[in-house]
């Protein structure tokens, strides 16, 4: 994994040195970065360091990687939670609804609906809300971001159209999820069993079909989730909104070297974490694995 | 994996092998969704736009006329002019077939290469499986968008280094798709028949394995055109996909973006196509699982209240 996160972006690295720096400050630069070291050289003692929490200094703004990164990190933090919030709300009931009553308007609708969230553009999403909410009826600035803390109202303001473009895309691709895990925990025959027994109709749905297909939905909510944190560059681009892939993108076109590296890592921290999350919740979920 | 398939699984397994669908067969029972087959049409409809692009666009994609310069859409120009006094509607279908061309090249890169590697690790199983799978598992954790961005970094932007961007990042979700469905049929009479009687790997693979685990790739693969397109789009929005004056519908947004406010029409109508194209790929991916892929359908049976 981390031989990985510095194989891909280790070709930029040669892009990056033939571009903009005169040959004096390119060398002293050069030197300094320990880019005139071998590769796996560069490899091992950045590792080192990253080991300790050191992720080096951007080249582009002299920055430390990890002040960069801390810097953004609220505002994608926030926005994937509130992307992922408006997602559920939207996933759960919809994709329930329509394994319930398979084959009616409402799940034709759900089916529908989640088709197009899943084949329209984000990006175009979201330059027609701008257009709308922020242009014509102007109840909504066009983007940005501002903490929690120093203005809670225009925090509020900023974050909704985001976090509907985002969480209507994440959310639905779980609708879709709900649904079939639904659907199959209906069909189980433990479900069959409860409803022979003559539990009511209410109790059968909470504790024998709901809980079964909460498992599925919460993979699909972690996968979501991890592609929320690392993926919404261009989203994030459109709303002028400060995070990760604003960053990752920047240092891209820089071709700052460590930033992007140092994001990457990140990335594939996140993803694992959640993974680990996830499995831990499966135990927590279904006593059988616990085994 | 220390799960114990029940007798239930099994039977399910036996319900889960294709039988074997042909062409025509595919093709009616396709016939008879009628979304799939509404998007067929529709794909139909914007290939032939894509391929006759220069006989169908009523003026050129550069053509400039700035004294027509932020046109609404009218008589003349359909979807109405840009900033430059460029015709949308004729950059929209010129559109088309850099998006459809970017696409299929993508899906196509991702296709050939993920579906030998998840061939060879299905047939093979073993260390070839560790380590072919292990290494799409460190691709497949990173994140698309970036990986994508990674690979444009590297080799320039440009049409061609989307498509191979987009590819790579395809190609685990093809490797993954084809070895489930190889482990499916490696074990099947006529496989171990064939082997019996001597067929070599090659003869096998070709023959058997590939034809028989095919309907779970043809529907990823109409899925992840879905997919290629948007990225295309999103790629060349970012100014990294394909580069201007080439008339590109995520360019197109891009452009368009500055002038919101002013002239609606110049992100509009990309975004408009953009989003039927992708619309259609996946409703047409879905039609092909619900034909092709029986496990899927009977879950649809079951929606259908046919639970076996």
């Amino acid at each position: 994994m981390f031989a990985l996160v510095h194989l891909v972006p280790g070709d930029p690295v040669r892009l990056a040195l033939g571009t903009r720096f005169s040959q004096d400050t390119y060398d002293a630069l050069r030197e300094r970065s320990g880019l005139d070291r071998p590769l796996v050289e560069q490899f091992f003692s950045w590792f080192a360091r990253a080991l300790g929490g050191d992720l080096g200094v951007s080249f582009r703004s002299g920055d430390t990687v990890t002040s960069l990164i801390a810097e953004r990190l609220p505002a994608t933090l926030t926005l994937a939670f509130a992307s992922i919030l408006v997602a559920l709300v939207i996933a759960i009931p919809l994709g329930t609804l329509s394994a319930l009553r398979p084959r009616s308007i409402v799940d034709r609708i759900a089916t529908v609906l989640s088709q197009i969230g899943i084949s329209v553009p984000d990006f175009w999403m979201a330059i027609v809300l701008i257009l709308v909410f922020a242009g014509t009826l102007g109840w909504l600035p066009t983007g940005g971001y501002v903490p929690l803390g120093e203005d809670p109202g225009g925090w509020l303001a900023r974050l909704v159209m985001p976090a509907v473009v985002t969480g209507v895309v994440s959310g639905s691709v779980i609708t879709r999820f709900v649904r079939s895990s639904v659907l199959e925990a209906l069909g189980a025959d433990h479900v069959r069993t409860a409803q022979a027994k003559g539990l009511p109709a209410r109790q059968v749905f909470t504790w024998h079909v709901l809980r079964n297909a909460l498992l599925p939905l919460v993979t699909v909510t972690g996968v979501q989730l991890a592609y929320l944190l690392s993926g919404v560059v261009v989203v994030e681009i459109v709303f002028s909104w400060p995070g990760l892939g604003q960053l990752a993108l920047q240092s891209v076109e820089a071709r700052d070297y460590p930033v992007l590296q140092g994001a990457i890592l990140l990335f594939a921290l996140v993803f694992l974490v959640i993974n680990l999350v996830v499995d831990l919740l499966y135990t927590a979920i279904d006593p059988r694995i616990r085994r | 994996m220390t799960s114990q398939p029940g007798p239930a699984a099994s039977g399910a397994r036996k319900s889960l092998r294709p039988a074997k669908p042909r062409w025509r067969e595919t093709l009616g029972l396709l016939a008879r969704n009628p979304t799939a087959a509404i998007s067929a049409v529709l794909l139909v409809g914007i290939i032939l736009v894509a391929l006759f692009d220069e006989a169908l666009a009523p003026a050129g994609p550069n053509d400039i006329d700035v004294g027509a310069r932020l046109q609404p859409p009218s008589g003349e120009h359909l979807f109405g002019t840009d900033d430059l006094g460029r015709d949308i509607f004729s950059r929209v279908i010129l559109g088309a077939a850099v998006s459809l061309r970017v696409g299929l090249l993508a899906v196509g890169i991702a296709l050939v290469i993920g579906s030998v590697i998840g061939l060879l690790a299905g047939y093979y199983g073993r260390w070839v499986d560790d380590v072919l799978m292990r290494f799409m598992d460190m691709l497949f954790a990173f994140p698309a968008v970036l990986l994508a961005i990674a690979v444009l970094a590297v080799r320039g932007p440009g049409s061609g280094n989307t498509a191979l961007a987009i590819g790579i990042v395809y190609i685990p979700i093809f490797a993954r798709v084809t070895r489930a469905s190889v482990l499916g049929v490696r074990e099947e009479v006529y496989v171990r028949a064939s082997r019996s009687v001597g067929a070599s790997d090659f003869r096998i693979l070709t023959r058997h394995v590939l034809p028989n685990a095919a309907p779970p790739i043809i529907v990823q693969a109409s899925i992840s055109l879905a997919f290629a397109v948007l990225a295309e789009a999103a790629l060349s929005f970012l100014g990294l996909g394909t580069q201007p004056p080439n008339p590109s519908w995520g360019l197109m947004l891009a452009e368009g973006r500055g002038y919101l406010d002013l002239a609606w029409w110049l992100a509009f109508f990309p975004g408009m196509a953009i989003f039927l194209t992708v619309l259609c790929f996946n409703l047409l991916g879905d039609g092909l699982r619900d034909v092709l892929d029986p496990k899927q359908r009977t879950l649809m049976g079951s929606a259908g209240g046919e639970n076996p």
